[in-house]
């Protein structure tokens, strides 16, 4: 076994995570802060990763390609909030519908289902060009990104408009006895959860250098993986932390995915794990997030019971 | 201050389990009116509420509140008149959120919000002073998350984000249902306090024909989605529990048959 080679894993996991990081973090404003389990997600992911890609093809400046794909995002995640707002329908349903069509609309802004960027300007060749190593390039403009971002949506909870959005996904009847529309924030969340996840996509594209219509299957899975690692791993204490943790925990779970098929590739397994059982293993990881704090709390009450006899 | 013109109210309209909740209901309120609400159950004492609530849409009728018709409004933009207490102490606060959050929030009531701070430094200063008037310790615990207050803890400072910011109207939903005896009689006297104190028009639902006699200026009884019963001033005063039953049976034909009405204390 080679150490150098699992150090390169890290720092590789690490790159991918925080990319994906930015995508999470747009998962956790509707799926935990809203208390929304949108679905959106699979398709505005691609959307972002689409957008991204057909730009910078045409000669955008990369960062400017990157804001466009995350308003095409926000457009995404207005549709979802409309259609289950206005025409109520409930939220799985609304989600799926819009990552549904995304997924013409994807292929139509590609004009194929795989859209490659060889040799194209992008922001991680810009980075590079200014005398940074390529391996490290990802990384520091992964961390860039994910660092302004943690700040900004902390901000923004902290602001009134962000203060309700929290309340709405807390308590819905309080927010309409205390004079704000729920719907409003609601819709808001969508839209800024989405964009963050068209934006994550747009990286990606820029970063592996190519868009591909099924980029973002899955991608509701893994952002739940990461959000439930770094709430394992993390305070809960503020939203700093938390946002954090999250930001970690994509981290985490690319490392883990790295080691996994680093394992796999030297053990002498009978079955080979390549990338493609990493769906299963990320479904396993998040049931086990899942099952595990209620079995803690079970334990705990157990426990507690008995002490009362 | 408020008026129920004509109000109808049928739920589940056009099926078996059709209910007729409100009928023809007429309410006039005068600034300053303290009223209790007392019926049996499923009277249409909370559903009276959530008509001036705007929580549901009237099939017929009028609600103003303060010379505004707000008929037409949706709960949340009739909020800037209303403060609310529920029965569930889960329902009016955000239990994520930390004791000042929920306060500022409600300071907020009625008003367009910002991309502003949620929260200014003098504004929590006021938040402690009115802590320290409840008595309960909170005033030390602004970042505590509400969710592990106990539910009297809750229901007092419900109260207080419902009057935090002056309401024209103050609706009260046996808002001490849930508690323990000895913290239902004191959420229930800071209830008199600060109505009494700020001379806030208020509807009070309650099971306890003790505390409807004894708080506010005026007593309402309602049946089927009537109001059936309205005294106030002297004479409600010296109303006393059995005056309340024989009435009840005069005007109903039958005896007021409810397990949760308490008559003795
Ligand atoms: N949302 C609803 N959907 C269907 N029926 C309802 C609804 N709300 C109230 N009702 C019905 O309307 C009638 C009046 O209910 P309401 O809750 O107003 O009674 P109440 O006087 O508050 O009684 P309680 O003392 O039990 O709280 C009841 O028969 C109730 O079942
Ligand atoms: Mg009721």
């Amino acid at each position: 076994m080679n150490i150098i080679s699992w150090l390169w894993d890290i720092q590789g996991g690490a790159t991918l995570g925080v990319i994906w990081a930015i995508m999470a973090l747009g998962l956790y404003l509707t799926y935990r802060v809203l208390n929304y389990a949108d679905l959106t997600v699979d398709g505005s992911l691609t959307l972002g990763g689409a957008i991204s890609a057909v730009c910078v093809a045409a000669g955008v400046q990369p960062i400017l390609a990157i804001l466009i794909a995350t308003v095409g995002g926000m457009m995404a995640g207005s549709v979802t909030g409309f259609l289950h707002t206005k025409f109520k329908i409930p939220d799985l349903l609304a989600g799926i519908l819009t990552q549904f069509a995304l997924y013409s609309i994807n292929l139509r802004i590609m004009g194929k289902a795989n859209f490659g960027l060889l040799n194209e300007v992008t922001l991680f060749s810009q980075i590079k060009d200014l005398g940074i190593p390529s391996k490290w390039a990802g990384l520091l403009i992964g961390v860039v990104f994910a660092v302004v971002l943690i700040i900004g949506v902390y901000c923004f909870f902290g602001t009134e408009i962000g203060c309700a959005l929290r309340a709405t996904g807390n308590n819905p009847h309080m927010v309409k006895a205390m004079g704000a529309n729920t719907k409003v924030y609601i819709v808001l969340g969508l839209v800024v959860g989405n964009g963050l996840v068209a934006m994550s996509g747009a990286l990606l594209a820029q970063y592996q250098g190519y868009a591909d219509i099924n980029m973002g299957v899955g991608t509701i899975v893994i952002g739940l993986a990461a959000i439930m690692i770094g709430e394992v791993l993390f305070s809960k204490k503020t939203y700093f932390h938390r946002l954090a943790g999250v930001v970690i925990g994509s981290v985490v779970y690319r490392i883990i995915i790295a080691f996994v098929l680093r394992i796999s590739l030297t053990a002498d397994t009978v079955i080979k794990i390549t990338a493609d059982d990493m769906k299963l293993i990320t479904a396993i990881i998040v049931v086990i997030a899942l099952v595990v704090p209620g079995l803690k709390d079970a334990a705990l009450a157990k426990t507690s019971a008995k002490e009362g006899e | 201050m408020l008026d129920i013109k004509h109000v109808y109210k049928t739920f589940n309209k056009g099926t078996p389990v059709q209910k007729e909740a409100l009928i023809d209901l007429n309410l006039h309120l005068e600034e300053g009116d303290f009223v209790t609400i007392i019926g049996g159950n499923g009277a249409g004492k909370s559903t009276m509420l959530n008509a001036v609530a705007g929580v549901f849409e009237l099939d017929k009728g009028h609600v103003s509140i303060d010379g505004h018709d707000v008929t037409k409004d949706p709960e949340y933009k009739r909020a800037k008149y209303i403060g609310r207490v529920f029965q569930d102490p889960l329902r009016g606060t955000a239990g994520d959120m930390w004791i000042e959050e929920n306060l500022a929030f409600a300071l907020r009531r009625g008003k367009n919000r910002s991309f502003r701070w949620g929260i200014s430094n003098k504004e929590r200063e006021q938040f402690v002073e009115l802590l320290k008037t409840l008595d309960l310790g909170l005033e030390d615990r602004l970042d505590s998350k509400v969710g592990l207050l106990s539910g009297g803890q809750r229901q007092a400072l419900t109260l207080l984000m419902a009057t935090i910011k002056k309401p024209q109207l103050l609706l009260l939903d046996e808002h001490t249902a849930a508690l323990d005896p000895k913290t239902a009689k004191t959420v229930l006297d800071m209830t008199n306090k600060v109505v009494t104190e700020n001379n806030l028009t208020t509807l009070m639902v309650t099971h306890n024909m003790n505390d409807a006699i004894k708080y506010g200026n005026r007593l309402i009884m309602m049946d089927h989605g009537h109001i059936i019963f309205d005294i106030s001033g002297e004479e409600k005063k010296n109303l006393k529990v059995s005056d309340l039953l024989a009435k009840f049976e005069e005007v109903s034909g039958k005896e007021l048959s409810n397990d949760r009405m308490l008559f003795a204390k």
